[in-house]
């Protein structure tokens, strides 16, 4: 063991076309570090590792591993290097044993029954519990990683690199796994976590590197800050205290009453006489367990179904018989939460993809007739105001990263000026600051005298926006409660069912 | 080792090269083939491409290039407008049977009138029996989700059936000592559709192909429902949180397809095939599929596709009378067509890496 740094990353820079991903990064890992790279998505993590594990080649900047310059030209010379990689989706082979699959990942695999001892003895070292024997269809996704990590510690590497690796677990397997890394730096290997939880960095970590738009601009011990402090690092000035001021409840903009569905598919959940008021100025949260009739009632309320007459009355009048575009014009507004082939055409450019539903409100359609120009001015105004990261308006909608599209579908509809928007899960996958920025919009909407629905299974972000909390489950919707001084237990009996509402009524 | 990787967007370059690729390769194909059979390969290469067009009896063949590419391009239109849909209408056929019927059945109605309404008519006639034979499996798709891929297949026989039964039955001609087949139309001048300017080989069906290339344009590229049919066809529930009803766009396509192949029908038999017979399908309808993949459903390269197509046509019978080639030459090479188009797609939608194995 020497006091030398094991990686060292000096000046690196990448660039993709329209994108600079990486620019003059330069960091240290130590041996027996625990170091995290910590940035929103699209910071530049990915790209960084990539060129690390020979993925990538880096356009300036150099790297030395282990006091040798590191140059690799593929990730077989990565490894023979010293560098291993776990990566966030796994490469097994189902229908093989743990065993085989292992020694498939090998250079120079040895014979079966050494290798299922080295597996026993690499398992039993650093607590990771596997059976070489059994076949990988029959493992849970943690124990799937464990077979990726194993695969890795066989090559004793001097530097592991682990991409998100708690996203796929429960906490007890996340536990354990932090455990083994534990274990591991103990034995001196350098540990490069990437991850944007930021409360397992600051529990787990020695040291962490955070990233935002490819450039460094921070390095700290994150245990000797909060989560907020590293989210402000992370998204830069961008994280603003939400503002909830400047509302007041008006007048009654949206009225649904005895609202029922068949369930549309076998999977799917039936409606049972939903009924919901929603006042202008106000914010009404719905939450529940996905798979609780959200997806149904968006599409009740988009208009993507119809009800029976009467069901759905938007300022007195019926909107229950009538499709997307005639609500869309009437001002009832909708943003479903699956980003890439719901709310946008992926294929789309973003100008096509503001036609998908601004074409009455901002007049980008006349007389069936498309005003491109002015769909493509449209898609611009959006990606100015919400600060939409992409080269322009016509790059396709899955080109973007999540968090970006999910901006622009938010901003499509608030900047129509809705009288009353509904969004389904509108921050989920969504990075930090994106979702910060996507919420306070919707206040801001609010905040205008607009009526806002937010459904989510995100129950800070529904405590966070809502002036009234619903409870939905089983495709019933409780009576609102409001969420001034609702805490998080009792939202928790709500959501259990119908004993949980009468709780809450009390 | 060769890999496979997907482009994140499909190569513009690609989308263009492929078809010229395909034709290439078919040729290259082809020519070993005619080698093997123990034919001179590039004679009969040019007697199928180069002669039709610029060989020593150019005169009676290239007007026939109009006359073919004409109910080409008309179908192939259509079809493309529903697979961008995702609406696979392969019974074109079938509907420009009927289409011929249709319109046939008001000229032999008229007959002997000679106002000016009855062509126009005969054309009306003509889309809407096409629609209407394109409506049934729209509405058992909308009714029963009955697949429309099945459906529409099956009515080209049953369409079969039906002009058979016209030639020998309702529309024989009375006058025609007791040979099965209609009275030729090409002799009833208010019903005939004529080669508008001479050794050109354009008829009216010709000016309707170049109609609906540029209507197919618009409608595609400039009208909010064909972004809405560009939409369902990519990303279906997208499409419909926009506003676009699956059933309504399902009857729009297949009718609409349906109208087209009808009236393709229609200037056939009131033109260069003249009659009503039990051959009224001479394949026109499954060849239009091949021509709007051909073309990248887009209309202009249908325009292109139409043509090449149609000189197979005329290129094979060519090489038939003069090199013995035998008749299924055409079929072979238009299949080899699709095939080559088909395996070249590839290209649009991957990029071919090669990496050593780990």
């Amino acid at each position: 063991m020497t006091d030398a740094a094991v990686f060292q990353a000096r000046g690196i820079g990448k660039s993709y076309p329209g994108v600079r991903a990486n620019d003059d990064v330069s960091f240290t890992v130590a041996p027996g570090e625990i170091h995290a790279l910590l940035g929103e998505n699209g910071a530049g993590k990915s790209t960084l590792v990539k060129m690390i594990y020979g993925l990538v080649r880096p356009d300036e900047g150099d790297m030395v591993l282990n006091g040798q310059p590191h140059q690799p030209a593929d990730p077989r010379a990565a490894r023979a290097a010293g560098v291993a990689m776990v990566f966030q989706h796994f490469s097994l082979f189902d229908a093989l044993t743990v065993a085989e699959n292992i020694a498939l990942g090998m250079e120079n695999p040895p014979p079966r029954r050494e290798l299922s001892a080295r597996i026993a003895q690499v398992s039993q070292d650093f607590g990771l519990p596997l059976n070489p024997a059994r076949r990988v269809v029959t493992l849970s996704a943690g124990e799937r990683q464990r077979v990726e990590i194993i695969r890795c510690l066989l090559q004793n590497p001097r530097l592991l690199i682990m991409d998100e690796p708690t996203s796929v677990l429960t906490p007890q397997e996340a536990e354990l796994l932090f455990a083994t890394l534990r274990k591991l730096a103990g034995h001196g290997t350098a540990i490069l976590y990437i991850s944007h939880k930021l409360e397992e960095i600051r529990t787990h970590c020695d040291r962490a590197t955070i990233l935002r738009h490819g450039r460094v601009v921070d390095s700290c011990d994150p245990r000797e800050h909060s989560a907020r402090t590293l989210a402000a690092m992370m998204v830069g000035g961008e994280m603003r205290p939400i503002d909830r001021s400047g509302r007041q409840a008006g007048e009654v903009l949206l009225q649904v009453k005895g609202l029922s569905l068949p369930a549309p598919t076998a999977e799917g959940t039936a409606l049972k006489s939903v009924a919901l008021t929603l006042r202008a100025g106000e914010i009404l949260g719905i939450g529940g367990v996905a798979g609780n009739g959200q997806d149904e009632l968006l599409a009740a309320l988009s208009g993507e179904t119809r009800s029976a007459p009467g069901s759905i009355l938007l300022e007195g009048a019926d909107m229950s018989r009538l499709g997307p575009e005639a609500r869309r014009t009437a001002g009832l507004l909708a943003a479903p939460e699956d980003r890439l082939g719901h709310a946008a055409v992926p294929d789309f450019s973003l100008t096509d993809n503001t036609l998908l539903t601004a074409g009455a409100r901002k007049q980008l359609v006349r007389k069936g007739l498309i005003d491109r120009s002015a769909a493509r001015a449209f898609a611009e105004a959006v990606i100015r105001a919400f600060d939409v990261r992409t080269p322009g308006p016509g790059t396709a909608a899955k080109a973007l990263s999540g968090g970006n599209l999910q901006k622009f579908v938010i901003g499509r509809e608030v900047m129509q000026a809705p009288r009353v928007l509904v969004v389904n899960q509108p921050t989920w996958g969504v990075d930090a600051g994106a979702a910060a920025a996507v919420r306070q919009s919707l206040l801001d909407l609010a905040g205008q005298g607009a009526g806002v629905i937010v459904i989510s299974q995100d129950l800070d972000e529904i405590l966070e926006l809502s002036d009234r909390f619903c409870a939905l489950n089983e495709g019933r919707l409780s009576a609102p409660v409001p969420t001034d001084g609702l805490t998080l237990d009792q939202i928790g009996l709500m959501l259990g069912g119908a004993h949980g509402m009468e709780v809450a009524h009390l | 080792m060769i890999r496979l990787v997907p482009r994140t967007e499909a190569s513009a370059f690609w989308q263009i090269a492929t078809p010229v690729m395909a034709v290439a390769a078919t040729m290259l194909a082809g020519g070993l083939l005619f080698a093997i059979m123990g034919y001179d390969p590039v004679s009969a290469i040019r007697t199928i491409f180069w002669d039709p067009l610029f060989g020593p009896a150019a005169g009676y063949s290239r007007p026939q290039l109009l006359v073919k590419a004409a109910p080409l391009i008309l179908i192939a239109s259509g079809l493309a407008v529903g697979f961008r849909a995702g609406i696979w209408n392969i019974g074109a056929e079938g509907q420009y049977i009927i289409g011929a019927i249709t319109g046939a059945a008001v000229a032999l109605a008229a007959y002997p009138a000679s106002e000016m309404w009855i062509f126009p008519a005969m054309v009306i006639a003509g889309a809407l029996g096409g629609w209407a034979w394109g409506m049934i499996p729209a509405l058992l798709r909308n009714w029963f989700g009955a697949s429309e891929i099945l459906v529409s297949l099956m009515l080209v026989y049953v369409a079969q059936r039906i002009a058979a039964w016209m030639a020998f039955g309702p529309m024989k001609n009375p006058e025609g000592f007791g040979m099965p087949g209609s009275r030729n139309l090409q002799q009833y001048p208010a019903a005939s559709n004529p080669e508008l300017i001479a050794g050109t080989g354009a008829h009216w069906g010709v000016v309707a192909a170049v109609i609906t290339v540029l209507a197919i344009w618009f409608l595609m590229s400039r009208h909010i429902r064909g972004f809405h049919i560009r939409a369902a066809g990519t990303a279906p529930r997208a499409a419909r949180f926009a506003g676009v009803k699956p059933q309504t766009l399902v009857a729009f396509c297949l009718g609409l397809s349906g109208a087209l192949a009808g009236m393709a029908g229609l200037f056939e038999v009131a033109g260069p095939a003249g009659q009503i017979t039990d051959k009224v399908g001479v394949g026109y309808g499954f060849t239009a599929i091949i021509v709007a993949f051909l073309g990248r459903l887009h209309p202009v390269g249908i325009l292109l596709a139409g043509l090449l197509l149609a000189l197979t046509y005329i290129g094979g019978e060519l090489a038939q009378l003069t090199l013995n080639l035998p008749a299924a030459t055409v079929q072979v090479f238009q299949g080899m067509l699709l095939f080559f188009l088909l395996g070249f797609d590839l290209l649009t939608r991957y990029r071919i890496t090669r990496r050593v194995t780990a």
